[in-house]
């Protein structure tokens, strides 16, 4: 896992001054994240409808261990349970959480931007217009053995983005962070409304369409894992070797050119990189929002603005967040089930609002 | 091997041309002054060497024209402090300063020993040793002009490129900051072209003197060449008086409007 950040030690030779000064991943709070995101997926698995206990849920883990396996004997029912419905789910809500979080901090980063999200470029809004299309045209199709419904969700973002950017550059400049979220707004608003005028004049499809936009992380077995993982590993990894550059970046266009750093080419690999993996992501859980906004501010706040140390830590806590997030939508009107982004949203949005206030509104 | 030539410069902003037909050239080890009234073009013609602004004619540095130069390579050769450098808020002087390193880091490299090294000596050097883990906001003027020469020195390129060095600093540090480039100078061998729009600070600590008006160059040679009392008034209309430091040094000093008057008709 040498792509999560080097947990570095002193180097010899160099002042002791100097290497506070450097941005390193804290060894105690990636530790902290990753048993914050282990408990929150132990929690995860045990919460449902059906009681079943952490030692069964231990023994169901155990048990295709060939070595452990024969030891204790598992209820076939609570391990199908498991097994298809609740270990695949949480997983799921891992990695969706992750992928958001992350691209979150990646899109801030790339943009000099504390406000921008996936979400707010319009990313999210041409993925549901892409994957509405989807649905509603082409529905259970797939394309060279790939369900379309998320190379849908990848185009429609990927021409949200593209839209933004054009329109924020030719209207203030990239450098306008204010041009930038207008053009996102615009062209999510444009989306929103093709989206949902099809969706209204589609109604045999509506309820999937619905379903599907207000996010949830329903999934049988590990159909909808697999159809994400290679996108989000991918966009990941790509985004965790950027780390070094994006903290280059903020120090602005010019400078970061005069020292041989093409801002634009990390500008678009990081972005390519991120919507690819957010299309992904929101094509299978739909758009749950304020995840790639919450966590990396929240990392900022409590640990460092480097994004050697942003990224990794919104990864990790990103994913136990919406794992959280997720049991409390199955938990709160239970046997019902909350959407999950109206979880993450009443988070998410005075927290927000906290963080336009706290920035003073300096980066627009 | 670091000097640096213009031929045939000519820069425009869309239709508007600012800087037209300039030659130039610097040689190893000098330091020159780029002066002239606002607007003349001087940190534009920065910006042309450090391949930050289109331009047609030809720039080399080393011999190698700049505009054959990977972005990388050129870094390794000229770096640049800008009259204003962007300091992101909460960023620390070592990361700043280490963020000099990048033209001698691959795309997805790291930094080594080696740049944590040469980035530590810097900081000594410059006197930031101790604020090293300092955020950059939390620091003054003078010592974000510092901050910003050392993340420039980690380049460890032979050619520096300063515009306005002093503007918003006190005449201490203003000193300080001429001080330490001119030591660097003779340390390390950099060529140094620096905008000025301070004539004095210009005509002391400059070997040559090039004088722009509205993107031309009207006249280059020593201080003591160029900053004469006709050149400043036809040029910047104003009424100077210029004193003779040093040799070749010279000081620029305006005075005002009945002086000026009195002083004409005491000159022979």
């Amino acid at each position: 896992m040498q792509i999560l950040g080097r947990l570095s030690r002193p180097a010899q030779g160099a002042p002791v001054a100097l290497l506070q000064g450097l941005p390193r991943l804290p060894w105690w709070w990636a530790a902290a994240g990753g048993l914050v995101l282990l408990a929150s997926m132990v929690l995860g698995v045990l919460v449902g409808p059906v009681h079943i206990s952490l030692g069964t849920v231990l023994q169901v883990l155990v048990a295709p261990i060939p070595w452990f396996g024969g030891l204790a004997s598992v209820d076939p029912g609570q391990a199908s349970i498991l097994w298809s419905l609740r270990i695949p789910r949480v997983v799921l809500g891992a990695i969706v959480g992750a992928m958001l979080a992350t691209a979150g901090a990646a899109y801030q980063g790339a943009f000099r931007n504390p406000l921008a999200d996936p979400y707010l470029l319009g990313a999210a809004a041409g993925a549901n217009l892409g994957a509405t299309l989807a649905i509603t045209f082409a529905p259970g199709s797939s394309l060279i053995g790939v369900n379309v419904v998320p190379l849908a969700g990848f185009v429609g973002a990927a021409a949200a983005v593209a839209g933004a950017y054009a329109l924020g550059q030719t209207v203030t400049g990239l450098r306008n962070t204010t041009g930038l979220i207008l053009a996102g707004v615009a062209i999510a608003a444009f989306f929103n409304a093709i989206q949902t005028y099809i969706q209204q004049s589609q109604t045999n499809n509506i309820r999937q369409v619905y379903s599907w936009i207000l996010g949830r992380l329903v999934t049988a077995g590990w159909e909808g894992v697999l159809l994400v993982l290679p996108y989000v590993v991918i966009g990941v990894a790509v985004i965790l070797l950027h780390r070094r550059l994006l903290d280059a970046l903020s120090i602005g266009d010019d400078e970061v050119t005069s020292l041989g750093i093409s801002a634009r080419r990390v500008r678009l690999i990081v972005v390519i990189a991120a919507t690819l993996g957010t299309a992904a992501v929101v094509a299978i859980a739909g758009t749950i929002a304020f995840v790639g906004i919450i966590v990396p501010h929240t990392v900022r706040l409590l640990v460092g603005r480097s994004y050697r140390v942003v990224i990794p830590l919104s990864l990790l806590f990103g994913a136990a967040f919406l794992v959280l997030a997720d049991t409390a939508a199955r938990m709160v009107a239970a046997p019902a089930e909350v959407p999950i982004g109206v979880i993450t949203a009443i988070v998410g949005a005075p927290f927000f609002i906290i963080v336009m206030r706290s920035t003073r509104a300096a980066a627009l | 091997m670091n000097d640096v030539v213009l031929r045939g410069v000519r820069i425009a902003y869309e239709s508007e041309v600012v800087v037209s037909e300039l030659d130039l050239g610097i040689s190893s080890g000098e330091w020159l002054a780029l002066i002239g009234p606002n607007g003349a073009g001087k940190t534009t013609i920065l910006r042309a060497i450090a391949r930050l602004v289109a331009y047609q004619g030809e720039i080399q540095v080393g011999g190698q024209a700049v505009a054959e130069m990977s972005g990388r390579e050129l870094a390794r050769r000229v770096a640049m402090v800008m009259q204003e450098p962007h300091m992101p808020e909460g960023m620390s002087v070592s990361q700043y300063v280490m963020l000099g390193r990048s033209p001698h880091l691959a795309y997805f490299g790291k930094e080594g020993h080696r740049d944590q090294r040469v980035v530590a000596d810097i900081l000594e050097r410059l006197s930031l040793g101790r604020m090293a883990a300092r955020a950059l906001d939390h620091l003054s003027g003078g010592e974000r002009q510092r901050a910003a020469i050392a993340r420039a020195l980690a380049q460890q390129a032979p050619v520096l490129l300063v515009d306005e060095p002093t503007s918003s600093l006190d005449v201490g540090r203003q000193q300080d900051v001429l001080e330490l480039i001119d030591s660097l100078r003779a340390e390390q061998g950099l060529t140094v072209i620096a905008a000025m729009h301070d004539l004095t600070l210009a005509g002391q600590y400059a070997d040559r003197v090039a004088l722009l008006v509205a993107g031309k160059l009207v006249a280059a040679g020593t201080p003591a060449e160029v900053l004469t009392e006709p050149a400043i008034a036809d040029h910047y209309r104003a009424q100077v008086r210029v004193l003779q430091m040093n040799g070749s040094g010279r000081a620029v000093i305006p005075i005002r409007g009945h002086d000026a008057a009195q002083a004409k008709n005491r000159l022979p």
